[in-house]
């Protein structure tokens, strides 16, 4: 049975309560631990510069060539926050209440109201390390609305919040690394995850510039590397952003909660030819003065001034009268796929819908237009080699982050004591549907505010420096990791791993990607193992495993993507309900829309693995609310 | 609209830091040109393979100019012909049919070559080590709104921060200097109050590291800022060298 280990009490002083209970770690002690961070991101860097500040021994590694290019840099919007500095009715409660209502009630209220909670010292820490967010002229800090919420939350660095609160993260690690408190290992690849005695206490990794591969113990392992939207193959993902720690944490016992739920942007740069390598997301404040369109008639090929106003289709301001084009992100993306689907897609491909400024543009001028959007329309042009203020944009949704992850309990520790996990990496706060503005918080949360408490409450308990390289279990891994990297090597066949991660993609883009059914899902089900077993005799990666290999890396991420694909599909099928990202064209309402399905799932779907070629095996952990009414999403 | 265009490519070629290094010849043949320069040499490496031979080794993230992970000396020039470009975000339209491209990695000293285009830039994680921070803990910041900060230092602090540490300055410099990166640090933090109170010890810190790491002096050329994808001023480097005089005078 899985405890998520809620603490009891009322759900504002849950975190509070937790806090003054939980073990500590006598200072004197502290520097005999020794914590293995993966990933250099918002929540890796965060969490491995406050572990070092209180006194533990990291070790952080990533595989870019340097810490601050972790993909937490290309977050475009903001970080939300309950700070009402606007005066306009913000709390820590309604941050919890949209959060978890965004998420479409399949996330835990005590996790997302500590989020809430802790979302204020998030900008409290930022601002003190030099975090330029935006300011007014008075030099108070600045708020805009995003995402379609009711109130001004969200703070801001131009488009670029991601990377300045990235840097931010970055230079605390910097800090430390040149005290000596944290070890850097850039360009190390993690290749496998080492349990001793049923505790998490090492990781394999491969040095990225000479391939050797070795062993690193820990008294604590903590996995902060990220969602797994490339599973796709085209994404708004970095290009190696991958599923590989957390899948080989997952095959050596961690759960892996809701791998169905993955979140699909409106708003990125449709796909426009074979050799297209990766999505761009436009920033969704476009959808403020922008009218998404299609023409009513199909196959209309004329150039989109030349279509009158009665021959359009503003499908979202007809469906949704009330929210119009600024309906969530699940709702926006499906209706520009149905109307795709129905034959009225605009484009070379007929993938793509109208976001059309020129409305705006006429009423409030380009002066206006320009000082909102220039940059956006700017990179429109870059990428597309088209004028947005002369034609409307073409736009189409493309997978963007990834809900799902290692199951966590309150603790942020996996099923596997001794495992943490952090940020896009674990499930546990943005339930089947992840609101704008609040992927940067949940990152930063659990770095700064929530892990450096609870590693604690573990690492107490434990005697500090048993792990040890030494061990069996080290040596097992390595030669596993060794025999498994030779193994890519020697196929020597014909296909590039990235004509099989393509191949893969598409599939699932298909079956298990906007809208997924029974029968779609079954035959993915089917395929996916046969794509698997070409790549295991068809593979070709030139060179050697002892040198910089780029084709040998990107072969060890797909052979993961390849079998974690299964898992996906597997748990979409199994989810019969329509929820947040997740919409299973068989639950909806008479008006097509999703419905979801609380008598039979209101859980967590956490699955265990049980062996390569074995059936996973399901648990469930119920979700139970107490503080907010279960609703229907109504934005009509 | 798009259309196709052949191109030679003349390519840096080196298998690792002791290896010499010599320019290969290669044909990209029916490049559309909707694609960007690294899906260009996507699909030449994608060729390469499959004739069994080593791809080309190119550093990339995330394609869309902001992790600063790519970067190449194209015809001469650091991320290629278009202003406050990244390499990933320039598309082939910039190009003409039967043109002829040459493509080299990052050349300073700075920055030993890894292998082909790839290039070790640990040197900036090193002076950043040395100074580039607010060494404020987790927990002990004040209320956010309790300093403010005008408006337009908060400004001039962020086109600073746009940095990405790329190294095309590094790169673009007759000298291989860092000193546009190692002053746009310094002016991100100095022109924040928060910033003011490690000033010196932050400048003299990473000036030094800058030194040891073997990047050369500022002549004057300008080059870094008109290489810079991001177009981080070269007034970062004026603030950079006051406040070391500035330091250097209060010992």
């Amino acid at each position: 049975m899985l405890d998520a280990k809620i603490p009891a009490g009322p759900l504002k002083d849950k975190w509070t309560s937790h806090k003054n209970k939980i073990r500590l770690v006598n200072p004197a002690n502290k520097r005999k631990y020794r914590v293995i961070v993966v990933g250099t991101g918002l929540a890796g860097a965060s969490a491995a510069a406050s572990l070092a500040e209180r006194g533990y021994n990291v070790d952080a590694f990533c595989f870019q060539d340097s810490p601050r290019r972790a993909h937490s840099i290309a977050a475009q919007g903001g970080i939300n926050a309950a700070k009402n500095y606007p005066n306009d009715g913000d709390s820590v409660y309604r941050l919890f209440y949209d959060t978890i209502k965004g998420g479409d009630f399949r996330s835990r209220e005590a996790n997302v109201y500590r989020l809430a909670e802790v979302s204020n010292g998030i900008i409290d820490q930022c601002v003190a390390q030099g975090v330029p967010f935006a300011r007014e002229y008075s030099g108070y800090l600045d708020n805009r609305s995003f995402g379609g919420a009711q109130v001004s939350r969200t703070f801001y660095a131009r488009g670029q919040t991601g990377q300045q609160l990235l840097l931010g993260a970055y230079s605390a690690l910097m800090k430390d690394a040149g005290k000596g408190t944290v070890t850097m290992h850039p360009r190390a690849e993690m290749l496998d995850h080492v349990v001793v005695d049923g505790k998490a206490k090492g990781i394999i990794t491969r040095c990225l510039l000479t391939g050797k591969i070795s062993a690193h113990a820990a008294d604590a392992v903590v996995l902060a590397t990220g969602g797994y939207a490339n599973v796709f193959y085209l994404s708004t993902n970095a290009k190696a952003s991958n599923v590989t720690a957390v899948w080989r944490a997952h095959k050596k016992g961690a759960f892996f909660a809701n791998p169905c739920y993955t979140q699909i942007h409106p708003t990125c740069i449709p796909v426009h030819g074979d050799y297209q390598s990766k999505l761009t997301l436009m920033s969704e404040s476009l959808r403020n003065d922008g009218r998404v369109w299609v023409p009513k008639n199909k196959g209309d090929s004329r150039r989109p001034s030349a279509i009158p106003e009665n021959e359009r289709d503003y499908f979202l301001e007809r469906k949704y009268p009330a929210f119009g084009n600024l309906v969530p992100r699940d709702l926006a993306s499906r209706n520009a796929k149905e109307q795709c689907d129905q034959g009225k897609g605009v484009g070379p491909t007929g993938h793509a819908v109208y976001l059309d400024l020129g409305e705006s543009l006429g009423r409030l001028g380009r002066d206006v237009i320009r000082e909102r959007y220039d940059n956006l329309f700017e990179m429109y042009e870059r990428i597309t080699g088209m004028d947005a203020y002369k034609e409307p944009m073409m736009i189409y949704p493309a997978p963007h982050y990834t809900m799902g992850g290692l199951w966590v309990d309150y603790n942020l520790m996996s099923n596997l004591p001794g495992l943490f996990v952090l940020g896009e990496a674990n499930f546990s706060d943005h339930g089947a549907n992840r609101l704008g503005a609040s992927a940067l918080l949940q990152g930063l949360a659990d770095g700064y505010f929530i892990l450096p408490y609870t590693i604690g409450d573990y690492l107490a308990v434990q005697p500090p420096g048993k792990a040890d390289t030494g061990h069996p279990a080290f040596g097992e891994a390595r030669e596993a990791a060794v025999r498994r990297t030779g193994d890519l090597l020697k196929i020597n066949g014909k296909k590039t791993p990235d004509e099989f991660h393509r191949e893969l993609g598409r599939l699932l883009w298909e079956k298990c990607g906007m809208s997924r059914r029974e029968d779609g899902l079954k035959e993915a089900l089917k395929k996916i193992p046969a794509i698997r077993e070409e790549f295991w005799r068809n593979l070709l990666v030139p060179g050697s495993g002892e040198e910089f290999n780029q084709t040998l890396e990107r072969a060890g991420r797909v052979a993961d993507f390849l079998e974690f694909a299964g898992l996906m599909v597997r748990d979409a099928l199994e989810r019969k309900e329509s929820c947040g990202g997740h919409f299973r064209e068989e639950s909806r309402t008479p008006e097509g829309e999703a419905l979801r399905d609380d008598a039979n799932f209101a859980y967590v779907a956490a699955w265990e693995f049980k062996g390569a070629g074995r059936e996973p095996v399901l648990h469930k952990e119920p979700l139970a609310f107490e503080e907010v009414h279960l609703a229907t999403r109504n934005y009509k | 609209m798009a259309k196709t265009i052949n191109l030679t490519l003349h390519v840096w070629r080196q298998k690792g830091t002791q290896d010499k290094g010599r320019f290969e010849v290669y044909k990209a043949e029916g490049i559309d040109t909707d694609m960007s320069f690294l899906e260009m040499l996507d699909v030449v490496n994608e060729r390469l393979i499959k004739e069994g031979k080593e791809p080309v080794a190119f550093d990339h993230d995330c394609r869309e100019g902001i992790c600063g992970a790519c970067g190449a000396v194209v015809n001469g020039r650091p991320h290629g012909p278009m202003d406050k470009t990244t390499l990933c975000q320039l598309h082939m339209r910039r190009f003409k049919d039967n043109d002829t491209i040459t493509i080299e990695p990052w050349r300073a000293r700075g920055f030993p070559v890894v292998k082909d285009l790839v290039v070790d830039r640990s040197a900036f994680d090193q002076i950043m080590a040395a100074g580039g921070f607010i060494s404020v803990k987790t927990g002990s910041a004040p209320e956010a709104n309790t300093v403010p900060v005008r408006r337009q230092d908060a400004e001039t602090a962020m086109d600073a921060a746009a940095c990405i540490g790329c190294g095309a300055c590094v790169a673009a410099c007759p000298n291989a200097s860092a000193m546009l990166f190692v002053g746009a640090k310094v002016s991100h933090f100095g022109l924040l109050p928060q910033g003011r109170v490690e000033a010196k010890e932050r400048v003299r810190g990473m000036v030094a590291r800058m030194d040891a790491e073997g990047f050369g002096n500022c002549s004057n050329h300008y080059e870094c800022e008109a290489a810079c994808p991001k177009g981080i001023s070269v007034s970062t480097i004026a603030r950079m060298n006051r406040e070391y005089l500035s330091s250097e005078l209060a010992e």
